[in-house]
C-alpha cells in the first residue's frame, strides 16, 4: 500500500498535522511512533498551562495531547507504535521509509508525502564542557521529569539547577512539592532563558534563588555529585575570580537548552538552517525536497505547545495539497534575519499558497525594551509589532496580512529590532 | 499601596500595576490585556491560589503513576498540606482523565482529578 501522507513522530506536531492532512482530503494517513502510547513529551509535562491559546483553557501536558489523540481516534487514523524510523529516502513522487518495531522487524513503508516531526531533544552535560568529575547524580531536566511523573523515581533531595530553561523551572517546583530542597537555579546569561510566569510561580513562589549571571565551575564528587562550585560571570561572560560559592547538592539538573533532533532529516538530504537547526521551510512548512514537510520543534524550538500545533496545521495543509497537486512551487519571498533578530521561521513564502495571512515566528537576540520589529522588503516598511518587551526566551508571533505582501512582487522580507518612532 | 505583579494567568506573562489609593480594598488594575489580568491581580493581593498538578500511586497500569491535578486552584498556603494527602492515594487502572482521584480535598470542596487515561494491563 502506498501512503499519502507518513508522519514521523507522534508529539503534539504530529497529531495535529496528522488531523488537518485527513481534514483537508489526504485519504490514507499513518503516525510513526517510537514510543509506547502518542502524545511524546506532553506525556511527562504534567503541569498546566497548555491550551490557552488553542482550547481557552488551561490544560496540563497529558490533557492536551488526549486532546488531540481523541481527534485522532475519531477520524480512523492509524498508527504504529514501539516504532523507530530509521531513514527516510527520496525516490521524487514517493518517499520511503525504513521503520522497524518488534512485531514486523524491519519493514519499508512508502508514501507520497512525508510529515518530518521528530520534536527536539535536550543539550547534556557533555554539549556545555562543565569542569569537574562525572558523578552519577547528574541528569537533564527533561529525564527527571520524566523519571517523577512518569516513572515514579525521586533522583535527590538536595537539588542545584543550572540554566533557567522553561524545564528547569518546572522541575524545581516539582522538586520541591515532592520534598526536595532546591538550593539555586543558577543561569550563565544576564536574563532567563524561561517564561516570566514560570519564574513566578515555579521560583518566586518557594523562594527559591535565580541566580542570573552565574555558573557552575566545578562539579564535587567521585562516585555521587556532592556539591557544585558556582561562579559569577561578567558582561563577557567570563568568571570572575574570587565569587566562587560552593554549594553542597547530591542532584544537578540541566536545563541548558534543546537541539532539533533532525539526523533523518540530514540523511535524506533537506536543507538545513544554521540557526534554528532546523530545515529550512515555507510557508506550508515544505522543505527542499518536493513532498517532506516539517513541523514543531524539529523545525524550531518553540515556547508554547499552542505554536506547535498552529505550525503542525500548516504542515497538515501543505501535504493534503501536495498529494493533491494543487501545492504551489513558486517561491516570492525568502526571509531575512535583519538587526536584532536571531532567526525567522518560514524562510521562504509562496504567495499562491498562502490563504489570509502569514505569520513569522521569530526570536530577538537579546532584551529589548520599547522597540518594535518592522518587516522592510527592499527600502519599503510593510509591517509593524509593537512589544513591551523583547525577550529572547519569549518568540515572537509577527503576523502580516496577505493582502500586504501582495503588493510587493517578489524579494526578501528583512525584519529588524528598531527603535519605535513617536 | 501600589504593588506590581506579573500575571501568571496565560504565558503572555503580562507586567499588572495593582493601586489600591484608600487602602480599603478598591483595586484599580492597569498593565493588563485581557480581562483576567485584574481577577488575578485582585486575587493574589487578598487570597492567592495555584493549582497543583502532581501525580498519584496508580497499580496495573503501563506506568506507576498517574498525573492528577486539583480541580480548582487552592489556597497558597494549603499546597504542602495537599501534597501530603494526594502522595498517600493509591489507585487502580482502568482510569479515565476528570475521574475523581480526591473528594473535597483538604475540607476545601475542592476535587483532585486525574489528568490522564490509563488502561489496565
Amino acid at each position: 500500500m502506498i501512503y499519502d501522507v507518513v508522519i514521523l513522530g507522534g508529539g503534539p506536531a504530529g497529531l495535529s498535522a496528522a488531523v488537518e492532512a485527513k481534514k483537508d482530503g489526504a485519504e490514507n494517513v499513518l503516525i510513526l511512533e517510537r514510543d509506547r502510547e502518542l502524545g511524546g513529551i506532553l506525556n511527562q509535562c504534567i503541569h498546566n498551562g497548555f491550551g490557552l491559546h488553542t482550547f481557552n483553557e488551561e490544560l496540563t501536558g497529558p490533557e492536551y495531547a488526549e486532546r488531540y489523540i481523541h481527534q485522532v481516534t475519531d477520524l480512523g487514523i492509524p498508527y504504529l507504535l514501539n516504532t523507530m524510523v530509521l531513514d527516510l529516502t527520496d525516490n521524487g513522487d514517493l518517499k520511503t521509509i525504513h521503520v522497524i518495531n518488534e512485531e514486523d522487524g524491519y519493514t519499508v513503508i512508502q508514501s507520497k508525502a512525508v510529515i518530518l516531526t521528530m520534536g527536539c531533544r535536550e543539550r547534556t552535560s557533555g554539549a556545555i564542557g562543565i569542569p569537574g568529575y562525572r558523578p552519577s547524580g547528574v541528569f537533564t531536566a527533561g529525564t527527571v521529569q520524566r523519571y517523577i511523573n512518569m516513572e515514579g523515581y525521586m533522583p535527590g533531595k538536595e537539588v542545584v539547577i543550572l540554566g533557567s530553561g522553561d524545564i528547569g523551572l518546572i522541575m524545581a517546583r516539582r522538586m520541591t512539592l515532592e520534598g526536595a530542597h532546591v538550593n539555586a537555579v543558577c543561569e550563565l546569561m544576564p536574563y532567563s532563558n524561561g517564561l516570566v510566569r514560570n519564574i513566578v510561580q515555579c521560583l518566586d513562589d518557594y523562594d527559591i534563588p535565580l541566580k542570573l549571571s552565574h555558573t557552575i565551575t566545578f562539579i564535587h564528587g567521585k562516585d555521587r555529585i556532592e556539591g557544585v562550585s558556582v561562579s559569577q560571570v561578567d558582561e563577557k561572560m567570563k568568571v570572575i575570580p574570587g565569587t566562587e560559592e560552593y554549594i553542597p547538592c547530591d542532584t544537578l539538573l540541566l536545563s541548558v537548552g534543546l537541539i532539533p533532533e533532525n539526523e533523518i532529516t540530514r540523511n535524506a538530504g533537506v536543507e538545513m538552517d544554521d540557526r534554528t537547526n532546523g530545515s529550512v521551510v515555507g510557508e506550508l512548512r515544505q522543505t527542499s525536497i518536493p513532498g517532506v514537510f516539517a513541523c514543531g520543534n524539529v523545525v524550531h524550538v518553540h515556547d508554547l505547545v499552542d505554536f506547535v500545533s498552529e505550525e503542525a496545521v500548516l504542515a497538515g495543509k501543505g501535504a493534503a495539497k501536495y498529494v493533491k497537486g494543487t501545492l504551489d512551487t513558486n517561491v516570492t519571498f525568502t526571509t531575512v534575519n535583519g538587526n536584532g533578530i536571531s532567526y525567522v521561521v518560514p524562510q521562504q513564502v509562496a504567495m499562491k499558497n498562502v490563504e489570509e495571512n502569514v505569520t513569522f515566528y521569530m526570536r530577538v537576540r537579546q532584551v529589548f525594551k520599547d522597540r518594535v520589529v518592522n518587516a522592510y522588503i527592499g527600502d519599503q516598511l510593510v509591517a509593524t509589532k509593537k512589544e513591551k518587551k523583547l525577550l529572547p526566551a519569549e518568540m515572537v508571533n509577527f503576523k502580516i496580512a496577505k493582502e500586504l505582501l501582495a503588493q510587493y512582487p517578489a524579494g526578501e522580507i528583512r525584519f529588524v529590532v528598531e527603535e519605535a518612532k513617536k | 499601596m501600589i504593588k506590581e505583579l506579573t500575571c501568571i494567568t496565560c504565558p503572555m506573562g503580562c507586567q499588572l500595576t495593582v493601586v489600591d489609593k484608600n487602602d480599603d480594598g478598591n483595586f484599580e488594575v492597569t498593565g493588563n490585556t485581557c480581562k483576567r489580568g485584574p481577577k488575578y491581580a485582585i486575587n493574589e493581593l487578598t487570597n492567592p491560589t495555584r493549582v497543583i498538578p502532581t501525580t498519584v500511586v496508580v497499580r496495573n497500569a503501563m506506568l506507576p503513576r498517574l498525573p492528577v491535578k486539583t480541580a480548582e486552584p487552592i489556597p497558597k498556603g494549603k499546597i504542602f498540606d495537599a501534597m501530603k494527602v494526594i502522595n498517600q492515594v493509591v489507585v487502580d487502572a482502568p482510569i479515565k482523565s476528570g475521574d475523581i482521584i480526591i473528594e473535597n480535598l483538604l475540607g476545601l470542596g475542592i476535587n483532585v482529578v486525574s489528568t490522564k487515561t490509563m488502561a489496565k494491563c
